[in-house]
């Protein structure tokens, strides 16, 4: 029987009642767990990542015989170069940002990685990527089992995501995550003022200290309040952080990166980061070519978010301790649908991006013919076909970048060879 | 403020309504069970005048919506919560937001595709306020908050906020959407795991046609194109109709709508589809921290299919269970924000407070009404919880003990001749999960901290705001 996201979380309370480091511990903690660490930050395409608007094939005749309208035309595309099988492949154009951080080797694209037998449901598409497992009965997430790994006492801001809701990936049997959208808001309020209000903030502390016994869930609520006040001060720091290049104000994707980069900046402590950004679902009217289509649009949030972040980052001389890695629950079907958009499909495309990422094409992109028995499709030739287990992408950022053994974390050896982007 | 002092009526007030105001409090309290729970269930005989009631004086506030602007949203919201807070009818508004979960359709999506006023009109609109007479998605909801579970999906498939929200009104012969058809099993009836790929294909088929028109009236609305129906026979992998058959046959296109009546009937029939639905009514009314009842789910999923997927009686049942009066399940759900939100409004006051001061701490905890997150509805049970919303249910607390603090001072006053019968008065006023000792020993601590106690009236103000502040912001206070 397989875990559903809405009982993964259940068992995972029952951990809650072990306490983390306390507020003592904190600035030791932050120095010998956070200064000049290496950064992982995991980007989440919500919805199921069209990969082949993102990075299109565009001299195969099938793209554009089996996407009459939504077709990313071969003229418009920024090319990238042929891959090892020879095919030739662009960027979406609108991802001009991305272009210049490929030229200057600092981004990988992993075609056709997915899993067998992959899953077409978004909530359970998206448990099985969050949590490396496709048989999805693991209750956390993969980024959480590294961070159960670390060595205790961990510091309560080891990890930070940027959603309001703490994301799988990031779900620990014990340590828990904060979850901070906006920095600015994530402040202690009181009714009262001086003297009173001193009293107040201090009964609030000195009550989320508590830990009750044999009470898992009041006892998993207690630690997000008991984290919540040992983190108050810490990240107030990073609501003030000036970056050293501009992010978009209309661009949530792109405010949440900046309060990433605040954090890495300041030094808090941090190590993994988590950040979404939506949309990507796209049924109907995908349009990635005009201005204002659908699918133009996601890559310009994309694009605008990461290049700013990517500046910022090599401005502060972060960008070789940053690496950036994306994920898609799926791709998406390749011939479109009767609403010029594409339905839920198998094998995507993943990006990692870095200083220390050695650029360029992984893989093999998918041929597109018809034919049924293309090794590179499935589902009648519907579906793109994964060549790379996600797994393996997982496996290199765990043994080459966080320095820890992926063999113990994904509960599997999935390491494979040619796949040194980091 | 209700002071409560009768413990099943209290837990039978928080998971079938939003808490208790003292009039409330004070007429259920007065049926006993039995009596509360057909009072609650048979909401048709009570008035629902609650609307008329907004900008009366005595009740919450919420931000005139007509001074020289369109409605918006963000007036919806506070009129939803409105009735949460001064309704009579306190099970159909908890209904109404199960099924806004489970038939989880958002506003932002459809902004998108009609712009703001239309996307407004089709999740919101009252037919008696509407120019057109438009029944917006959430008040499809309401009017079948009890009703057939089976006549709700059919309406449901009918709805303009789902034929937009999930691509339904692109769904033709040529190419058919899988949107729908695939949530419509994985999320409204059978749950994953009970259909296939294939099943997933055919569904969408037996919903070719059933797309949008815009009527004379200026709206768009449900109508079925013969002409973008596939007439072809479709075939599933469980069975359709009584006699086990699995194939909805070929049809002429002008009848085929019966496609997809007869999908939903065979759906709902499906044993899948009423143990799903029995489970969520258990996480929702019963226990959200233990294990499920499988003997409960088995028996209510019996019921939903002999009472002809009537959810009234099912309803009615969960209820009136052993397993929802066990007092091991009080405080064994986690309170989602709106309720937690609405709870603390009923049990702290709203006097001179306007739900528009609501609307940003509930997007920080993760609940826009109108809003679910995507099709599964919002995470539910622990997933409610971070540091980050957390802060923010705790800073909601103190921005509404510090808007109440004069009137909880009045309130206090014959309450305050020791720290701890202040204590006691607000922690009979605020149901909690049950307090540790030592959790009661830092509230009073907290009382005795600037000085000693005097009763002054700069005192007693301070004090009861700050402690309310404190209690409502207690994680035993985040549970219903």
């Amino acid at each position: 029987m397989t875990v559903s996201r809405r009982q993964f979380l259940k068992g995972g309370v029952a951990a809650f009642t072990v306490s983390f480091a306390a507020p003592g511990f904190m600035s030791d903690l932050a120095l010998a767990q956070g200064a000049r660490v290496r950064n992982l930050v995991v980007l989440y395409l919500g919805g199921g990542n069209d990969a082949l608007s993102m990075l299109v094939p565009y001299n195969d005749p099938f793209y554009y015989s089996r996407r009459p309208t939504i077709a990313v035309p071969a003229g418009s595309v920024l090319q990238v170069g042929s891959d090892s099988s020879n095919v030739a492949l662009g960027l979406h154009p609108r991802l001009t940002g991305l272009r210049q951080m490929f030229d200057r080797g600092h981004l990988a694209l992993i075609q056709r990685t997915g899993y067998a037998n992959q899953s077409r449901s978004h909530f359970q598409g998206t448990d099985i990527w969050s949590t490396a497992d496709p048989t999805n009965r693991s209750p956390h997430g993969w980024v959480g089992r590294y961070l159960d790994a670390l060595p205790p006492p961990v510091d309560p801001l080891v990890g930070w995501s940027a959603t309001r809701e703490l994301p799988r990936v990031l779900l620990a049997s014990h340590v828990p995550v904060p979850a901070i959208p906006n920095p600015a808001t994530y402040a202690f309020a009181t009714s009262n003022a001086g003297a009173e209000a001193s009293a107040e903030r201090a009964a609030a502390l000195r009550i989320s200290s508590h830990v009750p016994v044999d009470r898992p869930s009041l006892s998993f609520v207690y630690a997000n309040a008991r984290a919540a006040m040992a983190t108050l001060d810490r990240v107030a720091t990073v609501a003030t952080y000036a970056p050293s290049s501009p992010y978009p104000n209309n661009n949530g994707f792109a405010q949440a990166l900046r309060a990433i980069a605040g954090a890495m900046v300041r030094g808090i402590g941090t190590r993994v980061f988590y950040v979404t950004t939506g949309g990507y679902d796209t049924h109907a009217a995908q349009n990635p070519t005009a201005a204002n289509g659908t699918y133009y649009g996601l890559m310009g949030t994309l694009n605008d978010g990461l290049t700013a972040f990517y500046n910022d980052l090599s401005n502060q001389g972060l960008l070789n301790d940053t690496l950036v890695l994306t994920f898609s629950e799926f791709g998406r079907r390749i011939s479109e649908n009767g609403s010029a958009g594409t339905d839920h499909g198998a094998a995507s495309v993943m990006l990692a991006i870095g200083g220390r990422v050695r650029g360029g094409l992984y893989g093999t992109a998918p041929n597109l013919s018809l034919d049924p028995a293309n090794p590179t499709l499935e589902n009648a030739a519907g579906d793109v076909r994964h060549e790379t287990d996600f797994r393996a992408v997982y496996a290199q950022v765990i043994d080459q970048w966080l320095g820890a053994d992926s063999t113990a974390i994904l509960n599997g050896d999935f390491r494979k060879s040619g796949l040194g982007f980091v | 403020m209700a002071l409560y002092s009768d413990p099943a009526t209290e837990h039978l007030l928080r998971r079938a309504g939003f808490g208790a105001r003292a009039d409330e409090f004070k007429t259920f309290s007065e049926f006993g069970i039995t009596g509360a729970v057909a009072h609650l269930v048979n909401y048709e005989r009570i008035p629902d005048d609650v609307d008329a009631r907004i900008g009366e004086p005595g009740y919450v506030g919420v931000a005139a919506r007509n001074n020289g602007r369109a409605p918006s949203i963000l007036d919806a919201r506070q009129r939803w919560l409105f009735r949460m807070v001064h309704t009579n009818r306190p099970l159909q508004e908890k209904m109404t937001l199960f099924w806004h979960n489970h038939f989880a359709t958002a506003y932002s999506k459809l902004q998108g595709q009609v712009g703001a006023d239309d996307a407004l009109r089709y999740m919101a609109a009252k037919p008696s306020e509407d120019p057109a007479g438009v029944r917006g998605h959430v008040e499809l909801l309401r009017d079948f908050a009890l009703g057939n579970f089976r006549d709700l999906l059919i309406e449901v498939a009918k709805d303009a906020a789902m034929l937009l929200w999930l691509d339904g009104y692109l769904n033709v012969r040529a190419r058919p959407q899988e949107n729908f058809a695939r949530e419509l099993m994985e999320l409204f009836t059978l749950g994953i795991g009970h259909y296939t790929e294939e099943d997933v294909y055919a569904a969408a088929r037996v919903f070719t046609g059933w797309n949008l028109a815009r009527g004379t009236n200026g709206v768009q609305q449900f109508i079925f194109r013969p002409a973008q129906h596939d007439p072809t026979a479709k075939t599933f992998t469980f069975p359709i109709y009584p006699d086990g058959s699995r194939t909805i046959p070929a049809r002429p296109a002008a009848g085929g709508m019966q496609d997809g009546i007869d999908l939903i009937d065979g759906l709902v029939r499906h044993p899948a589809t009423g143990r799903h639905l029995a489970r969520k009514l258990y996480r929702f009314f019963v226990n959200e921290t233990g294990p499920i009842n499988d003997g409960w789910v088995n028996g209510m999923a019996s019921l939903f299919i002999q009472r002809h997927f009537e959810m009234k009686h099912v309803v009615s049942e969960v209820l009136l269970s052993a397993e929802f009066s066990d007092p091991r399940n009080y405080f064994t759900r986690y309170a989602w924000p709106v309720e937690f939100v609405v709870r603390a409004i009923k049990d702290i006051g709203w006097t001179g407070y306007s739900l528009a001061d609501t609307l940003t701490p509930l997007t920080n905890m993760g609940q826009n009404l109108y809003d679910p997150p995507d099709v599964a509805g919002w995470e539910l049970g622990p997933s409610w919880f971070s540091t980050g919303s957390m802060l923010s249910r705790m800073n909601f607390a103190s921005a509404l003990a510090g808007n109440q603090r004069f009137r909880l001072a009045t309130a206090a006053q014959i309450h305050t001749q020791t720290p701890e019968t202040l204590l006691g008065y607000v922690l009979e006023s605020l149901r909690t999960a049950p307090l540790d000792k030592a959790v009661l020993a830092e509230l009073s601590a907290y009382l005795r901290a600037t000085g000693p106690w005097t009763r002054s009236a700069g005192q007693v103000q301070n004090k009861v705001t700050g402690l309310v502040h404190l209690v409502a912001g207690l994680p035993e206070y985040q549970f219903v």
